[in-house]
């Protein structure tokens, strides 16, 4: 499938798929090339409803979308939101302190509720992973993985991906670095996934105690040096040093992380000319990347983000497709 | 299966509707052409083209995908979702003249879909509607300003328009769908 060309109809009625398998998106391991092809394609179209002088359309104009966030999150939360909104759909978001909240018996009684107010949808974040998954089998509503533990984050990865094909045109045979906390990252587990299926070129790169254990089984170089990770590379993805899941010492200081694994201008010169900067956010300037090639011309970090609405509103819609409305068993 | 037009008699019916969007509006001033995807752009763009050759003027061209608009979009029990492509328009609608571009009229639901996605866009001063076949059996109120042929069919019938643009071919040829069911193309 030619990536790079216009959405015409010969790109979406010759050899692409046109739906979904699942009815729901826990996370990118279970999505072939040509659905995830799919959603980028979608999400071409959806960008442009953005840019038009009414940003909505009518296509889930009647359905119920909730957004249960049992995590901090601002960037994600916000873009399900806008996605939503832009779509017509009817949406309500209820954030639950962390804390309050673990796994199990109450996490199902949660749902349960919700279940019993007929959602068509719902977006989950939660600290502990698996739990989207639970949720899909406990209730009717399609369940959208809005980032779980330390397992996936399919729409972040989604939206990776969308940045890289605008402006790369493609996927397959890109030379991509991840460099960073690689041990706590969902974004880095959901992109290492979609980006081997599409056929990317990857290096991992971090200090070895932040290495996950069984990085091996990904089938993708990894090395502790920078240098050598973002030599040659078209994409420099820069991961967030995740203070707040490091529950012993990992790294010496962020100073010293700083030093040894930033991303600063100098590194930066091995990489391609045109190479392009990426960061999932929340970012830690001076720690995992400097301000000077944050703020720089590589930089796409707020491309993602705004594209971070196109890709939710595909997702949102594809999904909208399955009906969720199977009478319950009495 | 019978042939309703080959390539030429395509060709003629659009420049003769070149000629009356011209006489209708006294030229192209505050003309735009938006065709609804997938067959009504190029047929916009030929009739940009014929509009050129009469007139010597550009007309502004765009692209419309409705999906995002279809009544029966949430309706469907089960099944895919329709494919969405990319909404051109590259230009304000305010204040022109707007020719909507579609293959087949039939049902008139595109058409009723893409009057709202427009309307979206901008407010334009006026929409008239081009049609390369009118095939009747309408359900909403809708009426086409220009059509390339007038095409008396039964529900058991389905048109098919063909472009060289997307299938190698000019013409347009009624296919009884009996074996089929009902036809869905609105």
């Amino acid at each position: 499938m030619n990536v790079d060309a216009p959405v015409l109809p010969t790109s979406s009625q010759g050899a692409g798929v046109t739906r979904l398998r699942s009815r729901h998106l826990l996370g990118i391991a279970g999505l072939d090339a040509a659905e995830i092809a799919l959603i980028l394609d979608t999400a071409e179209a959806m960008k442009e409803v953005g840019t038009r002088p009414i940003k909505k359309v009518p296509a889930l104009r009647g359905r119920t979308v909730v957004n249960l966030f049992f995590e901090p999150s601002t960037r994600t939360r916000t873009s399900f939101e806008i996605a939503e909104k832009r779509l017509s759909a009817d949406t309500l978001s209820i954030a639950t302190a962390t804390s309050s909240v673990t796994k199990g018996e109450t996490l199902i009684d949660t749902v349960r509720n919700l279940e019993a107010m007929s959602p068509d949808m719902i977006v989950m974040r939660h600290a502990s992973s698996g739990a989207p998954h639970l949720l899909s089998r406990v209730g009717r509503a399609a369940v959208i993985n809005a980032g779980d533990g330390m397992h996936e984050h399919p729409t972040q990865a989604l939206l990776d991906a969308f940045t890289i094909r605008e402006h790369k045109g493609r996927l397959a045979g890109l030379k991509v670095a991840i460099v960073g906390d690689l041990l706590h990252s969902r974004v880095l587990r959901s992109n290492v996934l979609l980006l081997n299926t599409m056929g990317a070129d990857l290096c991992l790169c971090g200090p070895s105690t932040l290495m996950p254990p069984g990085v091996e089984r990904f089938d993708v170089k990894s090395t502790s040096s920078i240098d050598e990770a973002v030599d040659g590379a078209d994409v420099v993805m820069m991961l967030r040093i995740q203070q707040e899941r490091m529950s012993g010492h990992f790294i010496p200081s962020l100073r010293e992380y700083f030093a040894l694994f930033g991303l600063t201008p100098e590194r930066l010169r091995r990489a391609k000319d045109d190479v392009i900067v990426m960061h999932p956010g929340p970012m830690n300037r001076g720690v995992e990347i400097d301000s000077e090639v944050a703020d720089g011309p590589y930089s796409v970090i707020l491309e993602q983000v705004s594209n971070g609405v196109a890709v939710r509103m595909a997702v949102l819609y594809l999904l909208a497709g399955h009906d969720s409305a199977e009478p319950l068993k009495a | 299966m019978s042939e309703v037009m080959d390539g030429d008699r395509m060709s003629r019916a659009l420049t003769r509707i070149a000629h009356e969007i011209l006489e209708r509006n006294r030229g192209v001033d505050e003309l735009a052409l938006v065709g609804i995807r997938t067959r009504g752009v190029p047929i916009a763009r030929r009739l940009a083209r014929a509009l050129k050759d009469i007139n010597g003027d550009d007309v502004p061209t765009g692209a419309l995908d409705i999906t995002l608009y279809r009544d029966d979009l949430m309706r469907n029990p089960v099944g895919p979702q329709p494919v969405i492509r990319r909404t051109e328009i590259p230009f304000s609608i305010d204040d022109r003249k707007i020719l909507l571009v579609d293959d087949v009229l039939y049902t008139g639901r595109t058409i009723r879909a893409a009057l709202d996605a427009l309307i979206d866009f901008g407010r334009p001063r006026a929409i008239q509607l081009v049609v390369l076949v009118d095939r009747g059996h309408r359900e909403l109120p809708i009426k086409a300003d220009y059509v390339g042929k007038n095409l008396p069919t039964s529900l058991k019938e389905s048109v098919q328009v063909r472009l060289e643009e997307i299938d190698g071919i000019d013409e347009v040829v009624l296919e009884s769908t009996e074996l089929h069911g009902p036809e869905v193309k609105s």
